[in-house]
């Protein structure tokens, strides 16, 4: 594979992706969890972005590392009371974990790598936003408008949710 | 030209990292981080399988977008409860959560 | 005569009235209740009576008839074996009418006073009620069954009564004991009665004769086994035991259950059964002639040296009572003119016994009411304290003791004839347990109203003649000792049906009239006085004799041997180790193996979802990888 800068790029995201998330949940402090885990959401989105997805790129910035991963630190700071030290994780668990996990992804990837997938072809052009929108808003055949309301009402129910599980009484 | 496989390689051991923290962590709120990463790592998949085995189809890409709809409502709500918990627990780890056992 | 019912109906109904809210009821009210309620029973009682004797009459034959007035079917077991509840009257069930409602009524007033203040008072009266009509449906029952429901539940009044002060530890003891040795014979009554259902079909007293010879020696065992009921309910000897101590009971109680009526049950069982024991059985009835025989000897010395009262009564009745079995058993006929005076004898003894010793009762009661113990220590020239009392006891002392013209004295007669019959040796035999029933009675009598006073205590706590509610029934009883042996009884009651002139045979009459004056001279002799050295010489110079006898010949220690030393250590001990170690140790250990299953599965229900998540991701590992191999 001859190096270009398509697969420079594309290497330098994806270690930067696995180790930022090896990390987010390695180490001990919740708080760099977190930091940890808006790097991932930023490697990914430019993966999407790498993969010619620039809307679903910006839908990841805006929704996972603006609005959720702010939900996340706030909510660290608001429940850490006794520091961010807490986590003293036990030997057995630990190792179970591990071993179960490293066996996990090895065979996952020993599948994934053994398969053959139907011949695919990269095709570089962009998803135009008006495709995009049109499928939304479309009840016909590759439609999506009963999803999007439905989530819509979703987003809704969890809005009252939150308020009401979180409401002090 | 970037095969498909690296992309999965990478979804795939964020996936299982997200596994093992959910699996390994006392905290809450970093058992929540790590299904961010579990359900980050399936949108991948989605886009990638889209773009390189459908490239014409719309049905991954709009699978991923709705994913993160879901999953920003699914914080929201896991995160009320655990500001509920802390504040009836004074803390938010998985071992003082007893009570409701047995 | 559909009235009879009431004589059942209306002492249940108290019961349940005095049982459910006794408590509400001022203790007087229960007591009017309960006694009124008698009273009426005693009044239908000898209405039925007279109706039955007087209106009714004879049947063609010139026989009494057997009235059936009420009878349903309760549970059919066959179409020929069945068992009823019903009523039936015959001349032996309306006497014993006559006989309980009387003795009740006179118990029932003379508890006003006898049991005034008693905590539970209610519940007494209750309980009264309830013996009154359990006796009343055992005597009038239509088959053995009915007889032995009503019969097991005399036993339970009985049980509750003995009981009545169960904050006492001798009188639940004496409960318990009475209980089950009564509850143990009847274990014989009940598979007598089902050998005889099985082999005569049908639990009437009148079964099929073809049936009962064709069953052959099987009959006889049946009729054995019920006279052990029998012997149990009477206190025959070797099951005589329980009813000395049942004198623990109110005295009252003791009057009416364990010297009236109750305790003659077994008499009367083998009363209701003895065509069929002169038919089949006559071995089986003379046996219990040679056990009643036994039973009132061993009583009668027995009664002669206790220092309790109530015990000396108590062994008395036992005594009467083997009297009356052996009238019952020295029958060889039907026949009142040929071997079968006994029945008449015996029912008239029952009959005379029950009055005259529910007065000697009532009389103690009234004694121990005045002085408060039942030793005859505490007692002793009583007479001139309590006169009317004193004069009551007397006439049923002479009465018991056979004296002319009182009535003890005409059915006595009647059995010694009886028994002469028989055998001249039974006839002596019974003669001298007569002259020792006069001795025993007279000791118990001058030591109470003569001889040795207890002047400290006397004076401490002068003796006072009892109310008047304790004295009216005193008298009445009296009146009735006096003039019961005048009545025609075998005009009503013979063996055979047919009426029966009783007529005092000379020179029985004069041997036991000459005995009983020597046993009552003797007493006289020996206790009438301050001082008595004799008796006190004698007791010294048979001391054992003495000692065994008033340790009732050591019956108590060999049953508590029997029991404690063989069937507890033996048997019953090796079974409880038995099941509580190996029938209870598997089910233990069944317990212990779910306990700890539970355990080790509620490991894996740890309720941890991280816990849970391992076991599923190795799981779907696992699945791949079998999947990966197999492919």
């Amino acid at each position: 594979m001859e190096i270009t800068l398509e697969t420079i790029v594309f290497a330098v995201l994806a270690l930067f992706t696995t180790v930022n998330a090896v990390l987010a949940v390695t180490t001990r402090r919740i708080l760099r969890a977190a930091t940890y885990l808006l790097f991932v959401l930023f490697g990914t989105a430019g993966i999407y972005f790498q993969l010619n997805y620039s809307f679903l790129g910006a839908v990841q910035l805006l929704i996972y590392a603006g609005g959720i991963t702010v939900l996340y630190v706030f909510s660290i700071l608001l429940t850490s009371s006794e520091g961010d030290m807490a986590e003293h994780l036990k030997g057995y668990k630990l190792v179970a974990g591990l071993i179960a996990t490293c066996l996990g992804l090895g065979v996952c990837l020993y599948i994934t790598l053994r398969h053959d997938f139907l011949p695919s072809h990269f095709e570089h052009g962009e998803l135009s936003v008006r495709t995009i929108g049109h499928a939304l808003m479309s009840s016909g055949k590759f439609g999506y408008l009963l999803p999007f309301e439905v989530i819509s009402l979703l987003l809704l129910a969890c809005i009252v949710g939150g308020i009401l599980i979180a409401r002090k009484r | 030209m970037i095969h498909m496989e690296y992309y999965l390689i990478v979804s795939t051991i964020m996936m299982f990292a997200g596994i093992y923290g959910f699996v390994t962590r006392r905290n809450l709120l970093a058992i929540l981080i790590s299904v961010e990463l579990i359900l980050n790592s399936v949108d991948i998949n989605f886009v990638v399988f889209n773009r390189f085995l459908f490239p014409g189809e719309l049905e991954g890409f709009f699978f991923a977008l709705f994913a993160i709809g879901v999953s920003a409502a699914e914080t929201a709500v896991a995160i009320a409860i655990i500001i509920n918990i802390y504040r009836n627990l004074r803390n938010i780890q998985v071992r003082n959560l007893r009570e409701m056992k047995w | 005569m559909e009235y009879t019912i009431l004589i059942l109906l209306l002492p249940f109904v108290s019961f349940l009235v005095l049982g459910l809210a006794g408590m509400k009821l001022r203790p007087v009210a229960a007591g009017v209740i309960g006694t009124a309620v008698v009273a009426v029973v005693a009044a239908v009682s000898y209405c039925t009576a007279f109706e039955y004797f007087f209106v009714a009459g004879r049947d063609a034959a010139g026989l009494y008839p057997t009235l059936i007035p009420w009878n349903g079917v309760w549970l059919p077991i066959s179409a020929t074996l069945h068992i009823d509840l019903g009523i039936l009257l015959d001349p032996i069930s309306v006497m014993m009418l006559v006989v309980i409602s009387t003795v009740s009524l006179m118990v029932h007033i003379y508890s006003f006073g006898y049991m005034k203040g008693e905590r539970g008072f209610q519940r007494y009266y209750a309980f009264l009620s309830l013996f009154t009509m359990s006796m009343m449906g055992l005597v009038v029952a239509t088959n053995i069954f009915q007889m032995y429901l009503f019969w097991e539940l005399v036993g339970v009044s009985s049980y509750l009564l003995i009981g009545f002060y169960y904050t006492k530890k001798e009188a639940i003891a004496a409960s318990k004991k009475a209980f089950i040795v009564t509850r143990f014979a009847d274990l014989g009554f009940l598979v007598g009665i089902l050998f005889y259902g099985y082999y005569a079909g049908t639990f009437s007293f009148t079964p099929d004769a073809k049936l009962l010879v064709a069953a052959g020696g099987m009959i006889p065992l049946a009729l054995g086994l019920m006279f052990i009921g029998g012997a149990g309910k009477s206190a025959m000897f070797p099951l005589h035991i329980w009813l000395p101590d049942a004198m623990e009971g109110p005295t009252p109680v003791s009057a009416l259950i364990h010297a009236a009526t109750m305790v003659v049950a077994g008499v009367y069982l083998v009363a209701r059964m003895f065509p069929l024991f002169v038919g089949y059985a006559p071995e089986v009835l003379h046996g219990t002639a040679y056990i009643g025989a036994f039973t009132a000897l061993y009583a009668a010395v027995v009664a002669c040296v206790q220092s309790d009262i109530k015990r000396v009564l108590a062994f008395s009745t036992i005594s009467q009572i083997g009297f009356m079995i052996v009238s019952l058993g020295v029958c060889t006929s039907t026949d009142p003119h040929a071997g079968g005076l006994g029945y008449m004898a015996s029912m008239f003894h029952l009959f005379t016994h029950a009055l005259f010793k529910a007065l000697l009762f009532l009389g103690a009661g009234a004694i121990i009411h005045a002085v408060h113990s039942n030793e005859m220590s505490a007692m002793g020239g009583l007479r001139r304290y309590m006169p009317l009392t004193h004069a009551t006891f007397l006439v049923a002392c002479l009465a018991i003791a056979g004296i002319w013209p009182l009535s003890g004295f005409f059915s006595k007669d009647e059995i010694l004839t009886a028994c002469f019959a028989f055998s001249p040796v039974m006839g002596w035999v019974m003669t001298a347990i007569a002259g020792l029933t006069a001795f025993y009675m007279f000791r118990l009598y001058y030591n109470i109203f003569w001889g040795r006073e207890n002047r400290e205590l006397h004076a401490a706590h002068t003796p006072h003649e009892a109310p008047w509610t304790m004295t009216l029934p005193l008298l009445i009883l009296a009146a009735a000792t006096l003039v019961a042996g005048w009545i025609p009884f075998g005009r009503g009651i013979s063996s055979n049906g047919e009426a029966y002139t009783i007529h005092i045979d000379g020179s029985v009459a004069a041997v036991s009239l000459c005995v009983a004056v020597a046993g009552i001279a003797l007493a006289t002799w020996m206790y009438a006085r301050e001082k008595q050295p004799v008796a006190d010489r004698l007791a010294e110079t048979f001391s054992g004799l003495h000692r065994a006898a008033y340790h009732r010949f050591y019956i108590d220690e060999v049953y508590q041997f029997i029991t404690h030393r063989v069937i507890f250590a033996c048997i019953s001990t090796p079974i409880a180790w038995f099941d509580r170690h190996v029938v209870d140790g598997v089910m233990n250990l069944l317990a212990t193996a779910t306990h700890g299953a539970a355990y080790a599965v509620r490991e894996m229900q740890s309720g941890s979802v991280q816990r849970y998540c391992i076991w599923m991701l190795c799981g779907a590992l696992g699945l791949t990888i079998l999947v990966l191999i197999i492919c």
